[in-house]
């Protein structure tokens, strides 16, 4: 379903009529039913609904980390279908950054090496890789603490250290799935400010959460029910067109 | 994602699972010390083979009595035939019927008792009867004393030339040079000792008695065969000239003895080159089994590595799903696990050299086995092993490029 953004402007992804069934065995479930919406560019949208309506789908498919069984799903404006793995891989690794709930940082590698991480995919070479890594721990902070493992820091911590891996190839578009999800909420405050100060430079953002105090501070929400996204309300229209609440 | 990063990564995966990492390199371990130490002991064969034909003169042959194959096609004993006597011998001396033959030396043998009459001592030793000439044929002199001399043998002289093991146990401490020993009663003259042969398989070759062959016939072993010998060494004047020497050899006895087909002569005429490439072949026999173990447990340890990357794959699902989230392609994690299995391999091939050289260096000391490490050999060993590792890498590593990404990150 097209929102009434000015469609002159480049759209950053756009779903039209995506569906997408997951088969366990004999068992058909459709976790999307006929998706259409479009996302510009540096905006801050919301995705919000109970679990199980597909919300963690649509951010799946929106990452390229899984592809649609129905539909058009168009990322920069090509049609994702039409690519190769090694081409959705090179468009995760310099056009996405991902912040997930579980912060998905490697156990064995400090801080700084999980932020080198997908500088390493793109083939950096080490001193610029490890400059730009610590630039990245600078901006969430974390800059003493660049050889810690993981385990040694605190979830707050570790999750601005995935914060720092998402901004590190300087992305135009931020994935975050629950970012807060596993956080108090002093720490849950200072990732969301982190991810808003992303979004204000001009990333693009897009928030999964079923917090809705976390929700309208985005300029628009897109509410997943049952598979299916629903337009959002008046009152974050008007959240949209007046900023951060 | 560049060479070097992945090497790195790697090297980080091994280092992060150090007991997995050793238990898999342990198999490729087993089987390439295995490789290592079956070439060297393949190859100190060979060299020991070698150097029995350069101690013995690669231009000796010898005459036994029997033959290989009757006139009915039916084997008789080699060698256990008494067909073969000193006359045989003394024709071929004739520098008319054979100008290749250098040296003859008819030679008997029977296991004999000496004692030591001073000491009571005894032991029980080959008792070789031959003439001055075998000194000769078999490149072998005294190192004490003198060796038998024409004058023994014309006179059947009670004399002996101790071999030197045998001088160790009979003189133990003492200068055997005119004492004598006694065998069935005859007192016999140590007149000389015989020079060492070095190489370990020679060992037997150092105990003997030699005495002169009129004395072994008529004085101390008799019988009715006192005119037969037990072989005939024939030297040829170099190494050029074997084979007309052989020819020479052949055609005589086959004249002496009257027999007109040669497939049914009753002596047979072998060099000894022939007689060591068949140790050499019994030692390629062995050589070619110990090669078969050495592969299977390759193999094993291969399959060892096949297993410990699947495992490996299922274990780090979770950390392929993020490694593919943040861009590394299907190519790029299929190189990374490829890389791990081949680092494994390499890590397990070097160790195996390491413990296969340490072996090389321990078994002569247990054993009179020589070992000669070859450095193709090891080098290839080590390529064998990386070589396992990618093989047996490749189904782990594609079955980690195929994981959809969202499939792994799902995984708990």
């Amino acid at each position: 379903m097209p929102t009434s953004h000015d469609v002159t402007s480049p759209a950053v992804v756009e779903l039209i009529d995506v569906g997408k069934v997951y088969r366990n065995g004999e068992l058909e479930v459709a976790a999307l039913r006929g998706v259409s919406l479009r996302i510009d560019e540096k905006e801050f949208v919301a995705i919000v609904g109970p679990s199980g309506s597909g919300k963690s789908t649509l951010m799946h498919i929106l990452g390229c980390l899984d592809v649609p069984t129905s539909g058009v799903f168009r990322i920069v404006g090509h049609d994702a279908q039409s690519l190769d793995e090694d081409v959705l891989a090179r468009i995760r690794n310099m056009f996405i950054g991902f912040v997930f709930q579980q912060f998905n940082l490697l156990a064995h590698m400090t801080a700084l090496q999980n932020v080198e991480l997908p500088l390493v995919y793109a083939a950096i070479d080490p001193d610029e890789r490890r400059a730009r890594a610590v630039a990245a721990l600078e901006r969430v902070s974390l800059v003493d603490r660049a050889e810690h493992r993981p385990g040694e820091l605190s979830g707050g911590q570790q999750q601005r250290v995935a914060v720092a891996r998402a901004l590190v190839t300087d992305p135009a578009l931020i994935l975050a799935d629950e970012p807060t999800g596993n956080l108090d909420s002093v720490a849950a405050a200072d990732v969301l400010v982190l991810l808003e100060e992303l979004n204000a430079d001009g990333r693009t953002l897009v928030l999964i959460t079923h917090e809705r105090d976390v929700a309208t501070r985005a300029h628009r929400i897109i509410e997943m029910r049952d598979g299916q996204a629903v337009d959002s309300d008046h009152a974050v229209e008007v959240v949209r067109r007046g900023g951060r609440v | 994602m560049t060479w070097r990063d992945t090497l790195w990564t790697a090297l980080d995966a091994v280092r992060s699972h150090r007991l997995r990492s050793s238990l898999t390199m342990l198999g490729i371990l087993i089987g390439i010390t295995a490789v290592v130490l079956t070439v060297g002991i393949g190859q100190g064969a060979s060299a020991t083979v070698r150097d029995q034909i350069n101690e013995l003169g690669t231009n000796l042959l010898v005459v036994s009595p029997g033959s290989s194959t009757n006139s009915t096609g039916v084997r008789t004993g080699f060698a256990t035939a008494t067909t073969l006597t000193q006359a045989d011998a003394t024709a071929l001396t004739s520098k008319v019927a054979a100008p290749d033959v250098e040296a003859v030396s008819p030679v008997s043998t029977a296991s004999a008792e000496l004692v030591n009459p001073t000491t009571g001592a005894n032991w029980t030793t080959t008792l070789t009867g031959t003439t001055p000439s075998w000194q000769t044929t078999r490149s072998r002199g005294a190192v004490q004393g003198r060796f038998l001399t024409a004058t023994d043998e014309r006179n059947a002289a009670a004399v002996v030339v101790l071999g030197p093991d045998t001088v160790t146990q009979l003189f133990p401490g003492v200068d055997p040079l005119g004492s004598s020993v006694t065998y069935n009663g005859v007192k016999l003259q140590v007149v000389g000792v015989l020079a060492n042969l070095s190489s370990a398989e020679q060992a037997a070759s150092n105990d003997l008695a030699v005495v002169p062959l009129s004395t072994y016939s008529q004085r101390l072993v008799g019988g009715a065969s006192r005119n037969s010998v037990s072989s005939i060494y024939v030297k040829s004047t170099s190494a050029g000239t074997l084979s007309a020497a052989y020819q020479e050899t052949n055609a005589l006895l086959l004249n002496s003895h009257h027999v007109a087909n040669a497939g049914t002569a009753d002596f047979s005429v072998a060099t000894q080159q022939s007689i060591l490439a068949a140790s050499n072949q019994v030692d390629n026999t062995l050589t070619v089994m110990l090669a078969g173990i050495a592969v299977i447990s390759l193999l094993v340890g291969g399959i060892g590595v096949m297993n410990i990357m699947l495992v490996s794959v299922t274990e780090r699902i979770r950390e392929i799903g993020v490694r593919k989230a943040i861009g590394a392609a299907p190519s790029v994690i299929r190189r990374q696990f490829l890389v791990e299995a081949s680092v494994l391999g390499l890590a397990g091939g070097l160790l195996g050299v390491g413990l296969g050289v340490l072996g090389a260096v321990l078994v002569p000391e247990f054993s009179d086995q020589r070992v000669i490490l070859s450095i193709p050999a090891s080098i290839g060993a080590i390529v064998i092993a990386v070589g396992i590792g990618v093989v047996f890498g490749v189904y782990p590593a594609s079955r980690a490029a195929r994981l959809a990404p969202i499939d792994a990150l799902r995984s708990e």
